[in-house]
């Protein structure tokens, strides 16, 4: 059992991961997003429900560390016509607690909401993400993240910016 | 011709190669054309797979309407409306499921999943009523072909094989890919929004002249082989097979490059037990045929694109709101293919996909576009010089050329000019 004082040391430096990818993407620095994730990490953002079993179902995206590089190497062609312009975005993250720990594992988990402004025009996303977080090399690298988009289940617009 | 003349009626905005903006942004024209085509042609609503047992059902739709297609207890598909004929209540509000009757929360009707009205809640207030006449409405003519659905809201016309015409063969090109004769839907749907008319997105499926620049980006990062099929190079053609239905037929670029599932990327090798269940099934040579020529990219009109490795459906819902519901073709027999077939349909298509979220893009940045005034017309003559017909009939031409929108827009027309 972790100190209290440990926890609250944690959940600070959780916090402060959490905010700086949320920077990182608001700002479109997609290289130094790239270096969050872990080696054999998984980018997961679910559809019809948060609960499906993405080796089986269609995911809106469901991408290994392999997928996510071309990810971002498309962003940065400047060819990738959807965010070229880029879109204007925020993410407001709330609520963010340490769910468990597991070895070198951390679970966390977080309220997000984004607004975003386009060509098209101006939308809102709101989702609960988890995160698998793991210490490496004296850093957190993201081993696992899921966006459970709240209407997953529904039309969505293009969702072309790092959610 | 004399284009800065203000189009009054809908043939004059079909002038030749020429197409008034209008057609994409009026809601006039959107009525007219839920009327005259969406609630009147074949329109593809799922697929049986969806409904595999008895008492399953899915919500479905026809255009903006809602439908419930189900398995009955009779074992046959059938395609009701979700709408009490009571007080016009919903009575299904979940995506799938199975279940033997639907009861309307609002006043407790409840229905057989063939639509029959099985009871009212306090009877004795209905006299005599003949409950025959009181089930849920049913889309008048349903049929499928290889297990595909379609529904037409007109009671008479066309059957569907009238319909698919040369366009049939296309799903028999796809279904030779199971070891087993049968793709089946099982992956669950993507739902796609954009702010766009319905047409930009049906006529994209085989405009074989933007892939090369939309989707330069990814066929650059991803080292795709895709971008040499719509080169200017390509042997690849273009084809209308008439009633709207439009291909890419990628199988002469395939031929000359002769490498079994070179269309999908990798080799007979790397898939063993897949590649010897299609030469079991179909013989060494028939097998070795197929895998060379790849699944089919078919746009049958109005709303089912098969696109090598999963389906569209585009579904209308008013002038400017479309939503392309995808899904990975899934080859029954197939257990190798599948789990690739979905992976690479995840990657490429869907509101984050690689491919898909430029090309909608581009159709939102073209419904803005075709708005703005003079010229207020579009321009599908290429490859009008080279076009020619195949040995079945069909026009085709060069694989960047516009013969698909030119055959898209015919049959637009003589379904908006019918009575």
């Amino acid at each position: 059992m972790l100190a209290p004082a440990t926890d609250e040391a944690l959940l600070r430096r959780v916090e402060r991961f959490i905010y700086r990818e949320a920077r990182l993407q608001d700002e479109h620095r997609y290289e130094d997003w790239e270096h969050l994730w872990a080696d054999d990490a998984i980018y997961w953002v679910p559809a019809n429900g948060a609960d499906i079993d993405p080796e089986q179902q269609m995911s809106i995206i469901y991408d290994n560390r392999s997928r996510i590089g071309v990810r971002v190497r498309q962003l940065l062609t400047g060819k990738r016509y959807t965010q070229e312009p880029k879109s204007s975005i925020r993410h407001f993250v709330t609520n963010i607690e340490i769910v468990g720990r597991s070895g070198a594992d951390i679970a966390a988990a977080c309220n997000v909401m984004v607004y975003e402004s386009n060509l098209r025009g101006e939308t809102i996303w709101a989702a609960r993400t988890d995160y698998t977080l793991r210490e490496a090399d004296g850093a957190l690298k993201m081993a696992r993240k899921k966006v459970a988009l709240v209407n997953n289940d529904k039309p969505l617009y293009t969702l072309s910016f790092l959610i | 011709m004399n284009l800065s003349v203000q189009p009054t009626d809908l043939s004059d905005r079909i002038r030749g190669e020429h197409i008034h903006g209008s057609l994409y942004t009026d809601p006039a024209v959107f009525q007219e054309e839920l009327e005259k085509i969406w609630y009147r042609t074949w329109v593809y609503v799922g697929h049986e797979s969806e409904v595999p047992e008895t008492n399953d059902f899915v919500l479905k739709s026809i255009g903006p309407q809602p439908v419930i297609m189900t398995r009955g207890a009779d074992g046959e598909v059938h395609l009701l409306q979700n709408r009490c004929p009571h007080r016009g209540n919903q009575v299904c509000t979940r995506a799938k499921g199975n279940a033997r009757r639907f009861t309307c929360p609002f006043h407790n009707w409840t229905f057989e999943n063939d639509g029959r009205l099985a009871a009212y809640a306090f009877p004795e207030g209905y006299a005599d009523r003949d409950m025959s006449e009181l089930g849920l409405g049913r889309v008048p003519r349903v049929a499928s072909y290889r297990g595909f659905v379609f529904g037409s809201f007109a009671g008479t016309g066309p059957t569907l094989a009238d319909h698919l015409g040369g366009a049939a063969e296309t799903i028999d090109r796809l279904c030779e890919h199971s070891p087993e004769g049968e793709v089946e839907l099982t992956a669950g749907f993507l739902q796609h929004r954009v702010k766009a008319n319905w047409k930009f997105v049906l006529e994209n499926e085989t405009d074989g002249y933007h892939p090369a620049f939309v989707h330069a980006s990814i066929f650059k990062v991803a080292e795709s082989g895709l971008g040499g099929l719509y080169g200017d190079r390509s042997t690849a053609l273009t084809r209308d097979f008439g009633n709207g239905h439009t291909e890419i037929d990628l199988r002469p670029e395939f031929r000359r490059l002769d490498r079994p599932m070179g269309w999908f990327g990798t080799t007979p090798e790397k898939l063993p037990d897949y590649a010897s269940a299609m030469a079991a099934a179909h013989g060494a040579d028939k097998a070795r045929e197929i895998m060379i020529d790849g699944t089919p990219h078919v746009m049958i009109f109005p709303n089912l694109f098969i696109a090598e490795i999963q389906i569209f459906v585009i579904q209308p819902r008013a002038v400017d709101d479309t939503v392309q519901h995808v899904t990975a073709l899934q080859l029954k027999g197939g257990r190798e293919m599948n789990r690739r077939l979905r992976q690479q349909t995840m990657g490429s298509v869907g509101p984050a996909g690689f491919l898909l979220a430029d090309d909608s893009e581009m159709y939102e940045r073209t419904h803005r576009g075709v708005q703005s005034l003079q010229p207020e017309w579009l321009f599908l003559g290429r490859g009008d010089h080279r076009e020619r017909r195949d040995a079945d009939g069909y026009m085709v031409a060069h694989a960047t050329d516009e013969v698909p929108s030119r055959g898209i827009w015919q049959h637009y027309r003589r379904l908006m000019e019918a009575a």
